[in-house]
């Protein structure tokens, strides 16, 4: 067992396990949006930040990446790490301000403004269907593509994959667009298309909308609005 | 062994490469065989002098005549001249801007004077495609030390002991990284050297590996030796193709001497090193994106700890290091830890290099003690500003160092004074700017250039960096608003906390160092809707000064759009609808009669 200090209280965890799993373990909340219990932890949302160290050298790391060390500093919710989340939560609410789970992390930390131009992607690149569709799905169907702000996420050469299944998994982790492949009828129930592989959205077109199919069109719901 | 009575060493960096040496040498190999002094002289290429300003370079060994700018049809003169009457040739020497004196000798000339070499210390006088000439010079003396009468402990503890720190940007103790990695158990260990240069205007890694190959692989044996590793990886990035091809000879010949491969000098010592060609993303400078990239993964860092030197390569324990940082190990092995502790500040020992560029006369590559002024280097080895314009900052550390302003002038040059002052030591990358530099248009061009390379994992790094820009961008064309220059600051040190690896913690220096020292000039774009440096395109106009103008047409000639109107001797006029702000007319104007003025029109709105 690793001794450390988190907030101040001497606490324990097993030698290898995260600062994020102990904080959780001793019942202290941290936000996350990349994380997923069930896939290898990425550190991209930068929402679990907490702060290490003291006094000049105390920095933020994720709790999520970082494993626990014997007689370190931990505090999850100082002045530091919560401005670092709320401007998070503020760029990524601005390239997705339609996602349910980041107005919700929006409310909860008092994000009330949008000070950046919407860019209205969907997508906020936190991984999570990627690490999906190989770690869960066995399938690498999907992945990044280029760096900086030209990152995307997408099939390879965005041709349809044949890796690809059509499991739905990765639609169901999507922070963003897990509401996007609703059927045109159905503006709050998930549709379950992908998850029955019958795709609603065939009633309406003559292929299948979902972006896993092919890469960058989104599902029938956003589109029928218009 | 042959003997010659002279050698001409003929520059062939990639600077002078690109300004023609290879034909210059074809040229002096020609007219020396037709004058038949075949037997007497002898054409060597060397690695870079430094000196890109004023290349092709060719020095003259023994006389120590340092000859520049030259052009193959320069070459009958050298030969008949100095090689046959012993007359140095005047008009091909170097002129210092200030005097008119030609000065002969190259230690003597103010950009070489007050530079220390000790990593270059081979620079422009080996071959290095020849083994031969760098063992000549000492070569790999140190790693038979290191081999036959030191132990691992004892190298690490010279290393340890001349406070050599990383010269890739951290600056962090490279004895304490070699020995931590000595420590964990594990097996087989790597080494890897960082040639993975990426910032704009910074060469000095390119040019050690172009000039003297085999100080690094010496370098690599030693720090093999003393972490107990078999196998090194030399990471160059694919656009040094000169680098590439002398490293690859360096290696070749090191192993036909049995200097590299199985049972190294008769120690039973085994270590062989590999060039890993990089891809060209700037951002595999980071170490764990470097091993990534090594490992034929995508060049995007991860979470330390584990750190290299406890999971690396493959997960097992790897020592990296910066190409600069391996070639200053056999000098330390060789003259002792005291001989380099004796160079430098408290903290920041030895030499540094620098490459010199931007605004300045004397561009090129200078290796310097730390702790030399910013004014020494600037005004001393760099001969100060061209036009004698008035220096305005210095920016340092590559895209994510910080300007440093003229009052900081005599900032000794270390790693903490350096970061204290917002900037920092980065790979040594020196670009001068005067005051026609526009400040927010500097930090908008690095936000340029680190929107494009943040590898796109962190959120704070990726959106930070674009969002960061667009800010910037809304300034430089004069819709920035107070607001928006608040949101920049908090953004940047959101930025700097919340990212994960050096690039995004330092992405937002940039920002963070011109808002620091040169504030008015945002508060001027964005209040006043005025570019005081004239450079921001939206915010200024090009006028004629009717009492400056002559009316000589040379601006109408340079006008890309026709929009200049007058006939010759009149007083031209701009047409302000056509102009497209490029600015040719100004630099054609001998009379400084074009005027970038505020654009009054951007106030109405």
């Amino acid at each position: 067992m690793v001794k450390f200090r988190l907030n101040g209280l001497e606490v324990q965890a097993e030698e290898g396990s995260t600062l994020l799993e102990a904080a959780r373990f001793y019942g202290l909340e941290i936000p996350t949006l990349c994380y997923h219990e069930g896939l290898s932890p990425y550190g991209g949302c930068r929402l679990c930040v907490v702060e290490i160290g003291q006094g000049p050298k105390a920095k933020l790391v994720t709790s999520c990446t970082y494993p626990v060390e014997e007689g370190l500093h931990v505090r999850t919710d100082t002045r530091r790490a919560v401005a670092s989340r709320k401007m998070m939560i503020e760029l990524m609410l601005s390239t997705a301000p339609n996602s349910k789970v980041l107005q919700d992390l929006a409310s909860k930390f008092g994000v009330t403004k949008q000070r950046f131009k919407v860019r209205n992607e969907e997508c906020v690149l936190c991984g999570l269907c990627v690490r999906m569709c190989a770690e869960q799905m066995d399938g690498k169907a999907i992945g990044f593509q280029k760096r900086g702000y030209k990152r995307k996420i997408s099939t390879p050469f965005d041709l349809k994959s044949a890796e690809c299944r059509l499991c739905g998994g990765c639609i169901y982790v999507c922070p963003a667009c897990q509401l996007r492949c609703q059927g045109p009828n159905a503006d709050t129930d998930i549709c379950n298309a992908c998850l029955t592989m019958d795709p609603t959205c065939l009633d309406q077109y003559e292929e299948l909308q979902c972006w896993m199919y092919d890469a960058g069109r989104c599902g029938t719901c956003v589109r029928e609005k218009k | 062994m042959k003997h010659y009575r002279a050698h001409l060493l003929v520059c062939a960096g990639t600077g002078c490469v690109s300004s023609g040496s290879f034909k210059l040498k074809e040229a002096l190999e020609k007219e020396i065989k037709t004058r038949k002094l075949e037997d007497e002289v002898l054409v060597i290429t060397t690695g870079c002098n430094g000196f890109c300003e004023r290349g092709p370079i060719v020095m003259v060994h023994p006389d120590g005549i340092f000859y520049q700018l030259l052009k193959p049809a320069d070459v009958p003169l050298i030969v008949e001249e100095h090689l046959l009457k012993g007359r140095p040739v005047k008009k091909l020497m170097y002129v210092p801007p200030e005097d008119k004196t030609p000065i002969p000798k190259m230690k003597d000339i103010e950009f070489f004077k007050h530079q220390r070499l000790i990593v270059l210390r081979n620079r422009g006088r080996i071959d290095p495609e020849k083994i031969d000439e760098y063992i000549a010079f000492d070569g790999y003396e140190a790693m038979g030390k290191a081999l036959s009468l030191m132990t691992s402990e004892e190298i690490i503890k010279e290393i340890d002991a001349s406070g050599l720190r990383g010269r890739g940007g951290a600056g962090f103790p490279t004895g304490r990284k070699w020995d931590a990695c000595r420590r964990v158990k594990g097996s087989p260990k790597y080494l890897i050297c960082n040639g993975d240069e990426g910032d704009p205007g910074a060469f000095m890694d390119r040019s050690v590996l172009e000039a003297d190959p085999h100080a690094v692989l010496e370098g690599m044996v030693i720090g093999a030796k003393a972490i107990g590793a078999a196998k090194g990886y030399i990471y160059i990035r694919h656009e040094y193709p000169l680098a590439l091809q002398r490293m690859a000879i360096a290696i070749k010949q090191a192993r036909e001497y049995g200097l590299l491969g199985k049972d190294i000098l008769g120690t039973g010592f085994d270590f062989d090193a590999e060039i890993v060609e990089g891809a060209g993303a700037f951002v595999s400078g980071e170490e764990t994106a470097l091993m990534a990239s090594v490992e034929g993964r995508v060049a995007m860092p991860r979470q330390r700890p584990p750190y290299p030197a406890q999971k690396g390569l493959w997960g097992k324990p790897t020592v990296i290091n910066n190409v600069e940082t391996w070639a200053t190990v056999p000098n330390i092995i060789r003259r002792g830890s005291d001989w380099f502790a004796g160079l430098g500040t408290k903290t920041s020992k030895g030499t540094k290099i620098f490459s010199l560029v931007g605004k300045i006369n004397n561009t090129g590559l200078v290796e310097v003690p730390m702790g030399i002024s910013l004014r020494d280097v600037i005004y001393g080895i760099g001969g100060g500003i061209p036009q004698n314009r008035e220096f305005k900052a210095v920016q340092i550390g590559g895209p994510s160092g910080g300007c440093i302003p003229a009052k900081l002038l005599d900032l000794p040059v270390d790693y903490e004074s350096l970061t204290e002052a917002g900037a920092m030591m980065g790979s040594g990358g020196m670009i001068v700017m005067d005051d026609k530099t526009c400040m927010v248009d500097v930090a908008k061009y690095f936000m340029n250039f680190l929107r494009d390379e943040s590898c796109g994992k962190c959120v704070s790094c990726r959106e930070g960096t674009q969002r960061m820009w667009e800010i910037l961008r809304d300034i430089t064309e004069g819709k920035g608003t107070e607001s928006g220059l608040r949101l920049l600051e908090e953004l940047a040190l959101a930025c700097k906390d919340a990212s994960m690896c050096g690039l995004g913690q330092t992405a937002a220096n940039p920002v963070l160092s011109t808002l620091r020292y040169f504030r008015h000039e945002f508060e001027a774009h964005i209040l006043d809707k005025r570019c005081p440096a004239g450079v921001c395109k939206s915010l200024i106009r090009y006028v004629v000064l009717p009492e400056k103008c002559t009316g000589c047409q040379a601006c109408k000639k340079a006008c890309p759009n026709d929009c200049i109107k007058g006939t010759l001797k009149d007083v031209h006029t701009i047409v302000q609808a056509n102009c497209i702000k490029c600015g040719a007319c100004q630099e054609a104007c001998r009379f400084e009669a074009i005027e970038a003025q505020r654009d009054e029109a951007i106030q109405i709105i």
